[in-house]
């Protein structure tokens, strides 16, 4: 909106790319505040880039609540739609075909000045306050005390389908073999729990657009990307206050 | 059917106690054509519905329901919550006169009582087939209880208010007004408590902008307040349509008050639909697109139509025009206002799910609303549902001789 208002304000329609210094200037600065970059790192710390990205109180930032805290960072500019994440993921964790647990969404801007379509792939956030968890009657659905994967217990499942109807992400389908709830658990069953390191997504993805990692470890890929000043991390929905462990960014 | 129905016993002067239900299951057995007709269809809509819900479990709800992964919740949770804030309602105005003692309320309240149950009961046996796992149910509801889930207290407190009731029930029908009472009430809180949980299993998804906040279980309360009122209201009238008999000026006057409480609760949940949509439409974008669907949108029907004019304007005004003294205007605008409330309770439970969860973030994918039609299996188990009280309510009034056992 803003963008469509700098870009014809004051200009005719065949010229849209002479603008003005002043206007530019008006735009980037503009862009900055919204990044939170320009107020640069006299403002923001570290930890409150995360409080930001978490939407949230700092509670996390401070210390994260989980050793390994498992995390995934989507530069969502390194996306090319090519689908082999979803492929090796219903491969891994035995996905039927009437359910997945991540997809691709595709977003266009026709007016965006070079690619006219993006791609945010989306999967479970592993919420550190996920309303599935809160609602499951039967805990079958839960935290896992020492990761923060937001785990299934099948045998517990009732099938009353509140965490599908709870989750801010789609992120639930009903398995009609086990008859219960499914979901992405960073392949902890299928692959972390054996000793691998990344889940089957992160590692089946060509242009590394899936960051997995730990959080709480200041080396990580994740833990630089997300407490990185220069760039500006995202989630998805935060103003359903869940606190996703599913980061984006762009660059 | 009412005309030519038996006459044999004066009921009102039956003899409480077992004695009285032994009398009314010998009466059940002289009900006139129309009543058996009544109660074949009834007991037909329930077979039905439990075919339809067995089938449905045996080639999977998933290929039997309408409801879907992105609309996991259909016409089963809707037609649930329809009945268990019957159930609630019919608890809340049996309570004003017997345990609150207001004797204008009394000549209501032992059949209020009685469909209070079997309306819970039929929710019960409408969500068993929404359900996946009954028995998982029956088993981690207890051993594994999630004392942070709103389903889980709702359950559990239904299950509780389920049990105070049939115990209030029986000590009525053994004459026990007193024990009746305290009952009753312990009744009342659970079934405020479990009723308020309902509200709450929609009100505390922070991931759904139509539902969440405390508006849910406050509403609730207030609409089951409604809903009980017309129940009770047209079931009163139809038993004695169904007995054959004259209300006396006792039970006149428990349906003119019972229709001032009708009064005062259309124009508060009418109230609280007003102030949903004002405050509704300064919210995000994901609330005012629900908002709409319901004003102008594919729900604009069921809102207006169902919702508005059925379920409340029109009741309303037949309620003030009959000035508790026109029976035919009470019981039409009861009637409306119960097959309005059906809609209502669907409105609510379906468009709190259509707007797609990624509708803000302008993706491709969910551009549009979703959309949901129960499915015939699914309407089935409804109509079972709605047999299952016809069923209970036709034979209740036999067994209980029309529910006089005198209440003081």
């Amino acid at each position: 909106m803003i963008l469509n208002k700098i870009k014809t304000e004051g200009l005719k329609k065949e010229d849209p790319g002479i603008i003005p210094a002043m206007e530019r200037r008006a735009f980037l600065k503009m862009g900055l505040l919204i990044t939170g970059v320009f107020a640069g790192g006299s403002i923001l710390s570290a930890t409150s880039i995360v409080e930001k990205a978490f939407a949230s109180s700092r509670e996390f930032a401070d210390k994260y609540p989980y050793k390994p805290h498992y995390s995934m960072v989507i530069h969502q500019d390194r996306c090319i739609d090519c689908e082999l994440c979803m492929t090796a993921c219903v491969k891994a964790n035995n996905v039927p075909t009437y359910g997945y647990r991540t997809r691709i969404l595709e977003r266009d801007d026709p007016k965006a000045s070079e690619r006219k379509r993006e791609f945010i792939p989306v999967l479970c956030n592993q919420c550190n306050n996920p309303p599935c968890v809160l609602g499951c009657p039967t805990k079958a659905t839960y935290k896992n005390p020492a990761n923060g994967i937001v785990m299934m217990e099948s045998k517990k499942c009732i099938g009353c389908k509140t965490c599908m109807a709870a989750c801010p992400y789609n992120a639930r389908y009903f398995n009609e073999e086990t008859m219960a709830v499914e979901k992405c658990d960073f392949c902890f069953n299928s692959r972390l729990s054996k000793g691998e390191k990344l889940t089957a997504c992160a590692e089946a993805c060509p242009a590394k657009a899936r960051i997995f990692g730990d959080l709480s470890d200041p080396a990580s890929e994740v833990y630089q990307s997300v407490h990185n000043l220069e760039k500006t991390v995202w989630v998805l929905r935060p103003e359903a206050g869940a606190k996703p462990n599913v980061f984006y960014m762009k660059g | 059917m009412a005309e030519d129905v038996t006459k044999t016993a004066d009921v009102a002067v039956m003899p409480g106690g077992w004695a009285g239900v032994r009398g009314g299951v010998l009466q059940a057995l002289q009900g006139t054509k129309g009543y058996y007709a009544a109660l074949i269809i009834s007991g037909l809509l329930l077979l039905a519905a439990v075919a339809a819900g067995l089938h449905a479990k045996y080639i999977g709800t998933m290929h039997a329901y309408g409801a879907t992964r992105e609309v996991p919740w259909g016409i089963l949770i809707s037609t649930y919550v329809f009945f268990v804030v019957t159930s609630t309602g019919l608890c809340l105005v049996s309570a004003i006169g017997h345990v609150f003692g207001v004797k204008d309320f009394m000549p209501i309240a032992k059949r209020a009582i009685f469909l209070s149950i079997m309306t819970i009961m039929a929710g019960f046996f409408v969500i068993a087939f929404e359900i996946e796992n009954p028995l998982r149910m029956a088993i981690y509801n207890v051993i594994s209880p999630n004392l942070t889930s709103n389903i889980w207290w709702m359950g559990t407190l239904y299950g509780a208010y389920m049990f105070f009731m049939a115990i209030e029930f029986t000590f009525l029908v053994l004459n026990k007004p007193k024990i009746a009472t305290i009952i009753g009430f312990m009744g009342v809180v659970a079934g405020v408590a479990a009723h308020s949980n309902l509200g709450a299993v929609f009100g505390m998804l922070h991931g759904r902008e139509f539902w969440y906040g405390p508006y849910m279980p406050i509403y609730f309360i207030a609409s089951a307040m409604m809903s009980g009122a017309a129940t009770i209201i047209f079931f009163t009238w139809l038993a004695y349509k169904t007995n054959g008999q004259k209300m006396d000026a006792a039970m006149k006057r428990a349906l003119e008050v019972t229709t001032k409480v009708g009064i005062l609760l259309v124009s508060v949940i009418l109230f609280f639909t007003a102030w949903k949509f004002i405050t509704g439409f300064v919210g995000g974008e994901a609330k005012t697109a629900a908002l709409e669907m319901l004003l102008t949108g594919s729900y604009a029907f069921n809102f207006w139509g169902l919702e508005v004019a059925v379920g409340m304007v029109i009741p309303l005004a037949l309620f003030i025009l009959s000035k508790g003294q026109n029976l035919k205007l009470i019981v039409t605008a009861s009637a409306l206002m119960i097959f309005g409330i059906f809609f209502m309770r669907y409105d609510l439970v379906i468009v709190g799910q259509l707007v797609p969860v990624y509708y803000e973030l302008g993706v491709n994918e969910y551009t549009q609303m979703l959309s949901y039609t129960p499915s015939a299996h699914e309407i089935l188990i409804v109509l079972g549902g709605i047999g299952f009280v016809g069923l209970t309510f036709l034979l209740g009034e036999k067994i209980f001789s029309g529910h006089k056992s005198e209440i003081h």
